[in-house]
């Protein structure tokens, strides 16, 4: 019985080693170790040996088979890699032929700015208001302590619409109307900043636009003073442009704070750039908002997002922020 | 304003100390202080080189008409021998004995050039002969400057005309600060923050009777525009030029010199901040003067020789006749300007009401320095002062004899403000810990004098100087001021709770994102559109005018989004970026009743060649990402859009926009080739959906079985209606419906397709039957053909 097993095994090996392909080798396996084989018939007969013989000839059996076994896996193996091999060497791309044309759009770059401020300061604990971009002239200049007449008025360059009372309604100027909005809509603590869109009488040319964004920021809460300030505007000035960037205070004028003062940063050649305003909300801003400046104090800033959005990316012409030309918009 | 260093000197009789001669750390203390430096100029320095040199003799160049040869003795130290220096010289202006600014070999002229010793045709040029121009003295170009006779031979031109080495500032002043606008007013700063004592010097001068008031009087009709006025009478007066040093400083300053009246006032307007006027007073009946607001429609031929109609908002001042003699603190009159025969003057100073002067120069678009600087307020109080200074300087300058006497009126002068300055109050705002003897120690030498302290409170006296100052704050400032902000040092306030967006804010950036990953730029189209921008679009609305444009162009508010894009669209198509996909988010503005219009935010996406199903395509893949089921379409004639290729979009039985194609009709108005795909959609409930986080359905775990079914439908009926009846016939039996495919052919006859729809059956709580199932199938395939005229295929 060994020896046709022996006999078996030595012809199984031939014919593994024999065969081309999967297929074939699957067939041979299920002809060698299925119910048919001889593997599977020797072990049967075992129950015709002498009880003392079985032992030995169970292990011989599965010796021989394991024999076997080994070598339809091995043979396995060396087919697998060729077909993967095979089908590899078909399945060949140049990858370079694939189109670099970009299918994703990017944000605007005043966007980018824009949302890169409003993190930094949700960051810092501020909310982001909003209001309207008509406005009445109360909200945008009587209550911020700017009335009729007032010389400061002149200065803003203001596009009235023809909504309600002649001369009553207007494209606000700046964000600040928020910040009476906001005072008026909640109670003290406020922390908020207002992003948003503004509007001028103003020609377009490379530093000037009819309609640009700003953003203001307003605090109202017990005992804010003038370090408050320049402490919300060193935190922010490190972490927008870098930590050695500086920022000072300067004394300036607006009518809606008081003390008022302007934001400079400092840059690489020691010179210091104009950033923004700010100050301490004036008392006549507090009331008009409906806070008691007796027992509330506040402060307030504001800069230009376009502006920002220019120096960062180098461009020399606000203009081009307002374009909407894709060979601009899509390098952002 | 420009300010020189030597000039502000003569109010600080110590000096600035050692920081005079560090010009830059002089400007930071002048920015310090909020009068912010925008440039700083040394003077003087630039005639190192330039000497005063006699013409002994001139003489014909033997080989050049336009040059004459010079000889000219320049003292010494230009010379080897004792003889002549020869020099080129192209005018022919001066005469054998004139003195004139030379040269010497070396010099580096203040334009750049550098003087050497080289030939012109042959003859020798041992330097260069000097016209004020290029010594950047004046305007006269055409020939050598004469220096005045009697200056040393060979000194340098600096010494020889007393110009010492000054600096310029050139300051930014703010419009709280009327004072800074002057010379003395800026020292006074900066004497107070240097520590060092401010005086205004005395101003002598003789005066000679009759008094003033006997041949000079003010009647002020109307107090609201004249706070007070004064006069003095000047008589004996020389005309001519005013001297050369007077005029290095009026020029200094962005002056022209005129003639030594004019120059005098100048002067004393830049150095005092108070405007002044002079009449000549032959012109003045018995030097009488009244000051009323005009009439509506009386008329003045002003300086300038043009003839101003006037208002009842004008303020007037006007001779004992009451006719118009000048138009209050914005321009003379012509009849009494001062010429070259006038000798005797009538010199004005007066402080306007600021209104009216800001009125008054707008509308006939004078503004000019005195103007400026009534509008932001002259000080009341200085009135003497300036006219004083002036009849000094006049007597000094071109032998004036003054009236003795001023005749002075008070119209509606405030009195001083006092306010009470909380020491605690100035300590919390500026974060400081001072007590009242500091205060006091900062605001007395800036005029706000303390009246009274305590350790809690001073009372402090407002300078007549500082109109804007009213309240204890504005006090604050001013202690802040000077006492420096860095000192107020840096704190970070903790807001007790943490910051956020807005659910709107959120939402915007997802909006984005979604439109941003469908290949679309965001665009940012003016809101401002033409007159004719909307009728080109196909929209009837009238959007809001502006009161005040500057442009036509951008003279009406947007009502649509449309026009704005479409303009970007046409404007990439016309530099050859085709196939563009642009998307905006912003507003429109529609008029109300109310105070306000209304503002409805949108985000819209343009799709350049693009069709309609693409439109429809990318917006089911935006409601997809941004999580919105429940949006019904349907197709609708929408203004603006394709008539037979649009669709609105309701959302939760709310309108949310619409989606399609921009009319042929629109896009050839605005030059667009090919076709637009639109998408509009309401922000706000897109904001509103996202504010409920969607609760979970359970999903079932009972088996399901799809069925697919095509009906012929008629083109009238939207594919849209077939799967609401579908939904409706099954009821919650079916999960999904889904069109998979649209069929048109000529089998199946005109006006009308074939669609097939694909549906999911599965109940949650068991195995559907296949009876069940087949019981819902003959209901949907009832209801379909009967209630759309639709056939089974």
């Amino acid at each position: 019985m060994i020896n046709e097993l022996n006999a078996a095994r030595d012809e199984a090996l031939v014919a593994i080693a024999a065969s081309n392909d999967m297929e074939a080798l699957e067939s041979l396996e299920r002809d060698v170790l299925g119910k048919a084989g001889p593997f599977v018939a020797a072990k049967k007969r075992i129950g015709e040996l002498a009880p003392e013989d079985r032992k030995d000839a169970g292990q011989a059996i599965n010796a021989t088979r394991t024999e076997v076994e080994d070598a339809i896996e091995a043979r396995r193996g060396t087919l697998g890699a060729s077909a993967r091999a095979a089908q590899y060497a078909n399945e060949r791309l140049d990858l370079t032929e694939v189109s670099t044309a970009a299918s994703v759009g990017h944000a605007h770059v005043v966007t980018q700015t824009w949302e890169e401020l409003e993190d930094i300061f949700v960051g810092m604990g501020f909310h982001v208001a909003e209001g309207p971009h008509v406005e009445t002239d109360w909200h945008n200049f009587d209550a911020l302590n700017i009335p009729k007449g007032h010389p400061a008025r002149d200065g803003f360059d203001t596009l009235y619409v023809n909504h309600g009372e002649p001369g009553s309604t207007l494209l606000r100027t700046h964000t600040s109307p928020v910040q009476i909005r906001t005072m008026l809509d909640q109670e003290p603590p406020i922390y908020i900043i207002a992003p948003g869109r503004v509007f001028r009488r103003d020609t377009a040319d490379a530093t000037h636009m009819p309609v640009f964004h700003q953003i203001e920021g307003l605090v109202v809460d017990k005992d804010i003073s003038l370090a408050d300030l320049a402490g919300t505007i060193n935190a922010f000035v490190g972490t927008y442009f870098g930590e050695e960037v500086e920022s000072r205070l300067r004394p300036n004028y607006f009518p809606f704070t008081e003390p008022s003062a302007e934001f400079d940063i400092r840059r690489a050649d020691g010179s210091w750039l104009e950033m923004g305003g700010c100050g301490m909300v004036h008392p006549n801003v507090l009331r008009a908002g409906g806070i008691d400046p007796e027992e509330w104090s506040g402060f307030a800033f504001g800069f230009g997002i376009d502006r920002l959005a220019l120096m960062k990316h180098g461009v020399s012409d606000l203009r081009e922020l307002f374009a909407n030309d894709t060979r601009f918009l899509s390098q952002f | 304003m420009k300010v020189l260093l030597s000039w502000m000197r003569e109010f600080v009789p110590s000096g600035f100390g050692e920081i005079e001669s560090d010009p830059v750390a002089l400007g930071d203390v002048l920015t310090s202080l909020g009068l912010v430096v925008e440039s700083i100029e040394t003077t003087g320095a630039e005639w190192d080189g330039i000497v005063v040199a006699k013409v002994l003799e001139l003489g014909k160049h033997p080989e050049a008409d336009k040059i004459q040869l010079v000889q000219v003795d320049a003292g010494p130290e230009f010379s080897d021998d004792g003889a002549p220096l020869q020099i080129c010289c192209g005018a022919f202006n001066m005469s054998v004995g004139d003195l004139v600014p030379l040269a010497t070999l070396g010099t580096v002229m203040p334009g750049g050039l550098e003087i050497a010793r080289r030939k012109l045709r042959g003859e020798w040029s041992n330097g260069m002969l000097c016209s004020a121009t290029e010594l950047g003295a004046g305007d006269d170009a055409e020939g050598i400057m004469i220096l005045d006779a009697g200056l040393t031979i060979g000194t340098p031109l600096t010494d020889a005309l007393g110009v010492e080495t000054d600096v310029l500032f050139d300051l930014d002043v703010e419009g709280n600060r009327p004072e800074a606008l002057s010379v003395a007013g800026v020292a006074r700063d900066l004497a107070a923050k240097l520590n060092v004592e401010f005086v205004f010097p005395e101003t002598p001068f003789a005066e000679t009777s009759p008094a003033a008031t006997e041949r000079a009087s003010v009647v002020i009709d109307d107090p609201d525009l004249c706070k007070r006025f004064g006069l003095r009478v000047l008589d004996g007066i020389t005309m001519g030029p005013s001297p050369s040093w007077m005029q290095r400083r009026l020029e200094a300053s962005g002056q022209r010199p005129i003639n030594v009246i004019v120059d005098i006032s100048n002067y004393v307007m830049l150095e005092r901040g108070q405007p002044n006027h002079t009449f000549d007073l032959a012109t003045v009946p018995d030097g009488a003067v009244r000051v009323r607001m005009a009439n509506d429609g009386e008329t003045l031929t002003t300086l300038d020789g043009q003839e101003r109609t006037l208002t009842d908002a004008d303020g007037l001042v006007c001779n004992g006749a009451n006719e118009p003699i000048s138009l209050a603190g914005v321009m003379g009159g012509a009849a009494t300007e001062i010429g070259d025969n006038t000798t005797s003057v009538l010199l004005e100073a007066a402080v306007w009401d600021r209104m009216t002067i800001a009125r008054t120069s707008r509308r006939l678009n004078l503004r000019s320095e005195a103007s400026t600087r009534f509008e932001r307020g002259a000080d009341p109080a200085g009135i003497e002062r300036a006219l004083d200074r002036f009849c000094q300087l006049a007597a000094e300058l071109c032998g004036a004899t003054v009236a003795q006497g001023r005749v002075v009126v008070d119209g509606g002068v405030e009195a001083p403000i006092e306010v009470t300055l909380r020491v605690a109050r100035v300590n919390q705002i500026l974060n400081l810990d001072l007590d009242a003897a500091a205060i006091a120690g900062y605001l007395a030498p800036i005029g706000f004098e303390p009246l009274s302290q305590t350790d809690t409170e001073l009372q402090i006296r407002i300078p007549s100087w500082r109109p804007d100052a009213t309240a204890e704050i504005d006090v604050i400032e001013e202690v802040g001021r000077h006492h420096g902000y860095e000192k107020s040092g840096t704190r970070v306030p903790r807001p007790a709770q943490a910051g956020s967006l807005s659910p709107t804010q959120v939402a915007r950036r997802a909006i984005r994102r979604a439109f941003m990953a469908e290949g679309c730029h965001e665009a940012m189209p003016m809101p401002f559109l033409a007159p004719g921008d909307l009728a080109k679009a196909g929209l009837d609305e009238q959007g809001i005018t502006l009161a005040n444009p500057l442009v036509a162009e951008e003279s009406v508010l947007r009502t649509s989004m449309i026009p704005g894009m479409l303009k970007a669209i046409a404007y990439n198509q016309s530099h050859r970026n085709t196939g563009t996909r642009l998307f905006e988010t912003g507003q429109t503005y529609i008029a109300t009743d109310g105070d306000l219009p209304v503002e409805d935010e949108w985000v819209v996406a343009a799709l350049d060649g693009a069709d309609a199903t693409e439109a429809m395509a990318l917006l089911h893949r935006i409601a997809a990402t941004l999580n919105l089921p429940g949006m019904r379409i349907s197709n609708a004639e929408i203004p603006g859009m394709h008539p037979t290729r649009a669709a609105e979009i309701q959302f939760w039985g709310k309108p949310l926009g619409f989606a399609g194609e921009i009319s042929p009709e629109a896009l050839e108005a605005y030059g667009i080739e090919g076709r637009v795909g639109w998408v509009q959609l309401l922000v706000a409930p897109i904001v509103r959906s996202r504010g409920t986080a969607p609760k979970e359905k359970r999903v079932s775990r009972f088996p399901s079985s799809d069925l697919d079914l095509a009906f012929v439908v008629p083109d009238k009926v939207s594919a849209a209606d077939v799967i609401v009846t579908i939904r409706k016939t099954a009821g919650e039996l079916v999960k999904t419906v889904e069109l998979f495919d649209v069929f048109r052919s000529e089998a199946l006859g005109a006006d009308t397709r074939s669609l097939a729809y694909r549906m999911r059956f599965q109940a949650d709580d068991r195995t559907l039957t296949d009876d069940e199932v087949a019981e819902t199938q003959l209901k949907i395939i009832n209801a379909v053909k009967k209630k759309h005229s639709a056939e089974l295929r």
